[in-house]
């Protein structure tokens, strides 16, 4: 069912309402990943609140549908949404990356409640998401598990096995989402290690490949309703993204890819989102 | 032809014809029949590792996912994560170095119960030439938060590990075997197998030696040997359980006879 005008619009306030919470985590955390994190709001926003079977009072749930963050430094992106669909308070974030605390960068799934599976050393997040697609072949359940894999991190050799592995399954209640925000740490990425054709490459590996605006609720949602239904082969989306998408002064600079930000710079960012993109 | 010879607790296989994989391979599906939560995966090693037995049986929990140990162990990680119990098989020397990380972070770090029975370890496939030696992985394995480490004696005692990590314990477990071609030790199961508790082969006074893995035979050997032909009081000790080392047993030899000797197929390094 294509997204209503209630829909659409709830979900754009969602997203608003993440970005601010995602600049909140990363003022009190002192520093996070914040240029990733802020160029997958949309998808995990309309993954969480529209396509998502979970159950935030039975995290562990047999039949929810799982998602894996492999950028997994993006986490102060990923923690704030788990917090904002009611697995935790979100109070709890004030304490993000200091001592102590139940989060540090790259979540722990031992530590955060709602969170699938631990994430940070990049290129493991592909090959856990297929091992747990292959688990509901095996079980006959009908869950989902989606992976949102960054672009510098498909620089990893590993990611290319479980890609192989996964066509060779006909795992297609596996979806690879690609948040292609265009940079890494040390630069864009076509300079540093060039992933073009992008889209030629996952079609080689046995994947159709669907191309979407990253921040286009409308695009997004038609690309994972063929996504969910998928039945020949598995499909990935490739979505375009701009790393710091929200706040003006961060959008497509490689030094946001981690920064840290001061109460003038914090109220600054804040004010720059906007509901309608 | 292999004769069956019946066990305590189920049927063990003839140690003197089959290799400690083999035992391996048929005591992992005889499980699979009762854990129905039992997966079975390697990277093309199914016939080498014997892991492939499980696959004529059970081929819908049988996964071979090519020559990528990364995405082997990722896998594991992913099933273990959804609720299965995946058994990993592949040579020592792959699990250990060039999946490392996916085995301490994925498995190691998120304590999932996941089995990995490595073969090939020590020099037990010396001809294959130094790439395909292991005498690196008790190290690297040991260092593992929540990770168990055995190197089974021969093949009776690989199933009675298989068995335990399998129905006793939950987290991950490193068992490490040979290629199969090392003589047997034990001729019976019913010895009490526990993971992380040693067994006291001979008795002995003037020394002890501390074995594990290939090497416990070896220890016997030597010890009825010096027994026989210079009067020597050899205690044997079979420290199955790398890790958690058996503190209390290591403690009561130094009592015993004061003198210890430690026997592995690794380095000390």
């Amino acid at each position: 069912m294509a997204l209503t005008d209630s829909e659409l619009k709830n979900l754009k306030e969602k997203a608003a309402q993440l970005r601010k919470d995602i600049i909140d985590v990363t003022f009190w955390a002192g520093g996070a990943h914040i240029g990733g994190a802020l160029s997958m709001v949309e998808i995990i926003t309309i993954l969480y609140y529209k396509y998502m079977k979970i159950d935030p009072e039975n995290p562990d749930w047999e039949e929810r549908d799982r998602f894996v963050l492999s950028k997994g430094h993006a986490g102060v992106g990923l923690a704030p949404m788990l917090a904002n669909v009611g697995f935790f308070d979100k109070e709890i974030l004030k304490t993000f990356n200091k001592f102590n605390s139940p989060f540090g960068m790259h979540l722990d799934s031992l530590k955060v409640r709602g969170l699938d599976a631990s994430t940070g050393s990049l290129g493991h997040g592909l090959s856990m998401a297929l091992g747990m697609a292959l688990a509901a072949r095996v079980k006959n359940l009908n869950y989902k598990t989606y992976c949102l894999l960054g672009d510098g991190e498909l620089n990893e050799g590993s990611n290319w096995e479980a890609m192989m592995a996964a066509s060779h399954y006909k795992t297609t209640n596996l979806i690879p989402i690609v948040d292609y925000n265009k940079h890494m740490i040390d630069g864009r990425v076509e300079e540093v290690m060039s992933l073009e054709p992008l889209d030629k490459k996952w079609e080689a590996f046995g994947f159709e490949v669907l191309k979407v605006d990253g921040h286009n609720f409308i695009e997004l949602d038609k690309a994972l309703e063929k996504a969910v239904s998928a039945v020949e082969k598995p499909v990935v989306i490739i979505a375009n993204t701009i790393k710091g998408k929200g706040v003006d002064f961060m959008e497509d600079e490689t030094k946001w890819h981690y920064g840290s930000i001061d109460s003038i710079a914090w109220e600054k960012a804040k004010a720059s989102v906007k509901v309608d993109l | 032809m292999a004769k069956e010879i019946l066990g305590t607790t189920w049927t063990v296989y003839d140690a003197d014809t089959l290799t400690q994989a083999e035992i391996y391979g048929k005591v992992l599906t005889e499980l699979g029949e009762k854990h129905k939560d039992i997966v079975a995966l390697t990277a093309d090693l199914a016939k080498s590792t014997k892991i492939g037995k499980f696959n004529e049986v059970f081929p819908e929990r049988f996964f071979n996912v090519g020559i990528a140990e990364q995405n082997l162990f990722g896998v594991a990680a992913g099933m273990a994560k959804a609720g299965l119990l995946p058994v990993v098989s592949t040579m020592a020397t792959f699990a250990s170095m060039r999946a490392a990380e996916q085995v301490r972070t994925d498995i190691c770090y998120q304590n999932l119960n996941v089995k990995i029975i490595a073969t090939h370890a020590g020099v037990s496939f010396g001809a294959a030439g130094s790439t395909h030696h292991c005498l690196e992985d008790l190290s690297i394995m040991r260092a593992f938060p929540n990770m168990t480490v055995i190197v089974p004696a021969d093949g009776i005692e690989t199933a009675n590990a298989v068995k335990a990590a399998i129905e006793e314990h939950k987290g991950p477990v490193y068992i490490r075997i040979g290629r199969g071609f090392e003589p047997p030790y034990y001729k019976n199961d019913d010895y009490g197998f526990e993971i992380g508790k040693a067994v006291k082969l001979r008795e002995g006074t003037d020394i002890t030696i501390i074995a594990t893995g290939v090497t416990v035979l070896q220890a016997v050997e030597a010890a009825d040997f010096l027994k026989e032909n210079d009067g020597i009081s050899v205690e044997v000790i079979n420290m199955h359980t790398i890790k958690p080392i058996d503190r209390q047993a290591v403690l009561d030899a130094v009592n015993n006879s004061r003198r210890i000797l430690t026997v592995e197929e690794h380095n000390i390094m």
